[in-house]
This record gives C-alpha cells, structure tokens and sequence, in this order.
C-alpha cells in the first residue's frame, strides 16, 4: 500500500538577490557572484504535497533534480524535510539544456529511477520561470498532467479531484493516477526543517546519475538537443530620473494629485 | 518538420464560455507586423478551439487575421490538455505553420509546452519582444531573474518557431484584412486516438469588484511597506476617488490584504496604466518587470535606498500612511 512519489526540484539563485545580478562586459555571462542558491520556492510546495500523500496513505518520496554536483547542499535540504531518497542527474554534457532537453533527461532519470504514481513539480522556477519543464516531463513519460494545482483530494475509486488555477477562475478536473502535478504556492505551507530532519538526512542517500546510467539519445540532450539556442542577453535600461520629494505630506499630497491631473487622468472637481 | 516548407504565422486564440481572452487580438496585431519583416509573404492565420466559437471570427479579421481556423465540437467546450493538444498537434503537422504565437496564459503555456514536445521544437516563454532577423527567423526577447536580464532566443533548426506573451505586452490595432477565409475543421479524427485520462468537470469565474488592472488609467499598488489591513483600506479607498485600480506585490496576497489576481509583475499582470502609484513597494525585479511601462510612475516610500525609486519619475521619501491620509483629505475637500 502506499504511493510511490517523485519530486522535482531545482536549486536557483534565490530571487532576493535579482537585482544583484550583472553581465560580464566582454564574455556576456550572467555573473550571479554572491547570490546564494537555494531550493526553487514553488519546489518546497511540491515537496511539501509529496510529504503529506506520503504521511497520510504511506509510500516513498523521491527528488529528482538535473543541476551540477554542487548542488547536493540543497538537495539535502529537500531530504531533511522528510523526502526519503535523492538522485543527481549531473554530467557536464547536459550543460546548455533548454526546457525541453531538461525535460527529456529528468523524464529518462524517473523511468530508470522506477513508476511513479505521483510527480509533483513546482509551478515554474524563478529564474527562468518559463513554466514549461512539467507538462513536458509529463508528455515524455506519456503521463496526464495538470499545472497550477490549487487543491486536490482522492475519490473513492483512487482517482484524484483536482482544482486549477487560472487567470480569473479555476477548473475542476477528475483525473486518473500516474499524474503529474505542478504547484503554486498557495496550494500548502512548506515545513521548516527541524535539527533531527537535518541529522537523518545525513543518513539519506544521494544517488548519482550521469549521463553513462541513463538511456539518453544523443540527439536530445544539452546545447546541441535544445531547439531553442540563445542569443545576445542584456540588463534593460528601465531607469527614470525621478524628481524627488519629501517633507510637509500635506503639500506632498497635493503635488502628487496634480501630477496626475496634469497626464490626462480626471477625478472629483478642481479647487 | 521541414523549415524550407513551413509557412504561416499562427496565433492560437484562449476563449472561455464564448469569450476570447484579448492576448489573441494583441498576438494578431503582433503576427501581422511579423508578416511585414518575412522575406516571403505568409498568412496570419488565427485558431480558435471550443464550443459555440464561430461567433468568434469577425473579431478575429478585424483585428488581423487573414484566415480563421475554427474548430468547434462540444467536447472542447471546457480546456482539456490532453485534448486540444491532440487536435492542435494534427493540425499543424497537416498544415506546417513557421511561427506559432500563444498568450503566456496558465492554459496555452501548458499547451505550448506540450505541442513542443510533440512537436520537437523550441518554445520561448512570455516573451517581451518579437521580430524577424536577417535569416528571416523569429527572434524571441525573453526576461529571465524576474525581468532583471533580457535574452534573445531564437529556434534555427525546427518549425514551427512557438513563442507565448503575456496579455498587456502588445497593443491591439484595429486592422482589418481582406481575405476573411473562415476553415472550419472537424476534430473527431484526432480527438479519437485520445484516450482521455482525464476529464474536466467545471470551471468557476472569480468574481472582482472594481476596475480590473488591465483596463484603469491609474493603479495604486502596495507592498509590504504597508504594513497592514487597516492601512490597505486606505489604499482601496484612495482607487475609488482616483477610479482606479488596486495592485499588490506578493508580500499583501500572503498577508491577505489583496487578493491573486491583483498581483503584478512577472508572476502576476503586466499593466501599462497613465498613472502607477507604488506604496511601501521596495521594488524587487518581479514586481518592476510588471510595471515599468506606465507612463507616470510615482513612488512613495520610506527607504530613501528603495530600488523603485529607480524607474520612479515621482520619489516621495516619506510615511506611506501619512501621505495616504493627506491624499484622501485632500480629494474630499475636491469632491465637496
């Protein structure tokens, strides 16, 4: 009894630090020196929906993540929360992966990894935030999926109920098992890590994958597997030369409603 | 697919209960300047899948479409990924389009993401520019770190070329074409080999009362700085003597001051009002990506420092409830 239950997670930069990051004047890199990684915010999410199926009906839950070996420091994180075990997809070849090459490597790591009868994945990552990994994971295992899971429970004939979130409305979708599930932040509250989380976790394997333990094609995996090739990247000048105000907010008040008046907007009557 | 021998510029159009979501207006005023850069002409082509969608096409042509593909089957009357996926995935593998253009909507993200696999092509997400280069391939201008830093990415090697864009990116132009050839497509032949694993149920409107985001001239947004419920009244009560709009960063949704779908920036709205007044925001790249477009941008916030105050024409350093105050004392002595 019990469901068999993968996570994925990526480690990003955290967001916090965004308005850190530059570009390298000559090689055009981004330069995230400084920045810390962590776990990608709506993946805790993920975690946290893997640990309460697993709690309440029993099973094991994994995480999957592609990211360099340096990674393992957040990934530990992902088993002090209470994932059972962790697998590094980590080869130098998957180095350039655009969403679908990372979708294919992660879909090939879960099927070597085993059958799932839940993936469950955060909405989008914040760095890209392209949204996109999780269907596509979903449709190189040939499993359903749904994005944006608010809510869902289980019927009485072990299908699951689930509501998703649009824009100005959500949807209901009854829906078979094996699924896979992206969620937003506002489907649960993670758990903190506690002191024996993070002593267990220690004792919680971390299997490595390269690219010689998956059946990969070629054709499909980094820079040259990516449909999508970048370009030129840059930091947009978005600057204004702000007027800067300050002092009697009486006087402040008044000078900001006539600047608004002053660009056309009309409201109540003049003085 | 073969590059030499696709053709057209796609948008596939988002409609709920018979209303279309106007990304696919604005996506067509953008297929349309795309059109003018290709080498060779090539139609703008809109696809519509639904129930009850044919109403659909005359807005269709008279914002830029030159052809309509409808595809109408009760079956589609609520989105099934699973479903219109398999429609759609014929379709284009029949009809070979060089360009498709999505909203960067919860709905045709997923779609798009799915029609890359099955597709094996390239899929740029919410971009914020769109152009034909030199090779007369589709640049795509993507934001990546929360608007921070912009990428071209472009999809040399397969076709079709899918990009999505979020509502509010594009303006929509009046741009009538003379063709008007509507092709209406039966589905049943794709819609058969799909098993359906799942099925949708029903879908819920949120009700919102107010001016939504997208449409009002002049937005007050608050943040954390706001500090708390009492405070956001003011704000509230601010957009109804402005006739205005109530915005939020994400720090007010947790707290449950405002509500989801009044967020902005890359994970919310893109909103271009006359007029964004930000209030204890201290302006994270999220929230900046979302409003830096507004044509008057007044900041007000105690942080001297505050990062908004760089894309801000009006930087007010001072007590955001205190101007709150003078500001609404202020416009009732107007309203007398």
């Amino acid at each position: 009894m019990g469901y068999d239950i993968a996570v994925c997670i990526k480690p990003v930069p955290d967001p916090k630090y965004y308005d850190k990051i530059k570009i390298h004047p000559v090689k055009k890199t981004i330069i995230r020196e400084g920045i810390p990684t962590i776990i990608n915010p709506s993946d805790k999410h993920a975690i946290e929906a893997a640990l309460r199926i697993k709690e309440e009906f029993g099973g094991k839950v994994i995480t999957i993540t592609m990211a360099p070996m340096s990674s393992q420091e957040n990934i530990r994180e992902a088993l002090a929360m209470g994932a059972d075990e962790a697998y590094l997809l980590s080869n130098r070849m998957f180095a350039g992966s655009d969403t679908l090459a990372t979708s294919y490597v992660l879909a090939q790591g879960l099927k070597k990894i085993g059958k799932f009868d839940f993936i469950f994945t955060g909405n989008e990552s914040a760095d890209g935030a392209t949204s996109q990994v999780p269907g596509q994971i979903a449709e190189w295992l040939n499993i359903p999926h749904l994005c944006n899971v608010r809510e869902f429970h289980f019927t009485k004939d072990k299908k699951v109920e689930a509501k998703i979130k649009i824009e100005g409305g959500y949807i209901e979708y009854l829906t078979t098992i094996p699924v896979l599930f992206s969620v937003s932040r506002e489907v649960n509250k993670p758990r903190y890590t506690t002191i024996k989380g993070v002593i267990r976790a220690r004792q919680k394997p971390i299997n490595i994958f390269t690219v010689r333990d998956l059946e990969l094609d070629n054709k499909y995996i980094g820079l040259k597997g990516s449909p999508t090739q970048p370009g030129e990247i840059y930091i947009p000048s978005i600057g204004r030369n702000g007027e800067k105000l300050k002092g009697d907010p009486r006087k402040i008040a008044i000078q900001i409603l006539d600047r608004i008046r002053s660009v056309g907007v009309n409201f109540g009557k003049s003085k | 697919m073969d590059i030499s021998k696709a053709t057209g510029i796609w948008v596939i159009g988002e409609q709920h209960n018979g209303i279309l979501n106007p990304v696919c207006l604005e996506l067509l005023g953008k297929a349309k300047e795309l059109k003018e850069q290709l080498k060779f002409t090539e139609p703008v082509i809109a696809v519509v899948l639904g129930y009850n969608v044919e109403e659909m096409t005359e807005e269709l042509f008279k914002y830029g479409a030159d052809e309509a593909i409808i595809v109408d089957n009760p079956i589609l009357k609520l989105f099934q990924n699973e479903l219109y996926a398999a429609v759609l995935e014929d379709l284009i593998k029949e009809n070979r389009p060089s360009i498709i253009l999505m909203g960067a909507t919860a709905l045709s993200q997923d779609l798009a993401s799915i029609l890359g696999v099955r597709l094996n092509t390239g899929v740029a997400a919410h971009c914020v520019d769109l152009y034909i280069n030199d090779e007369n391939q589709m640049v795509s201008v993507v934001p990546a770190f929360g608007g921070k830093v912009l990428g071209k990415v472009l999809c040399p090697k397969r076709r079709p070329q899918i990009a999505t864009v979020k509502p509010g990116i594009f303006n929509k132009h009046e741009n009538s074409s003379h063709d008007k050839k509507v092709i209406k497509h039966n589905p049943e032949e794709s819609l058969k080999g799909c098993f359906a694993r799942m099925k949708a149920l029903k879908e819920f409107k949120e009700e919102y009362k107010g001016v939504p985001l997208n449409e009002a001239d002049v937005i007050i947004a608050g943040g954390w700085g706001i500090g708390s419920k009492e405070n956001w009244y003011l704000i509230e009560k601010l957009s109804v003597l402005l006739s205005g709009a109530v915005g939020s960063t994400r720090p007010p949704v947790d707290e449950g001051w405002a509500s989801e779908s009044q967020m902005i920036g890359t994970s919310g709205k893109i909103v271009r009002p006359k007029v964004y007044i930000g209030i204890g925001i201290s302006g994270a790249t999220h929230h900046i990506c979302g409003m830096k477009d507004a044509n008057l941008i007044i900041s007000i916030n105690n942080d001297p420092h505050a990062l908004i105050f760089e894309v801000s024409d009006i930087c007010v350093e001072g007590d955001a409830k205190e101007i709150l105050t003078n500001m609404l004392e202020e416009l009732k002595t107007f309203n007398q």
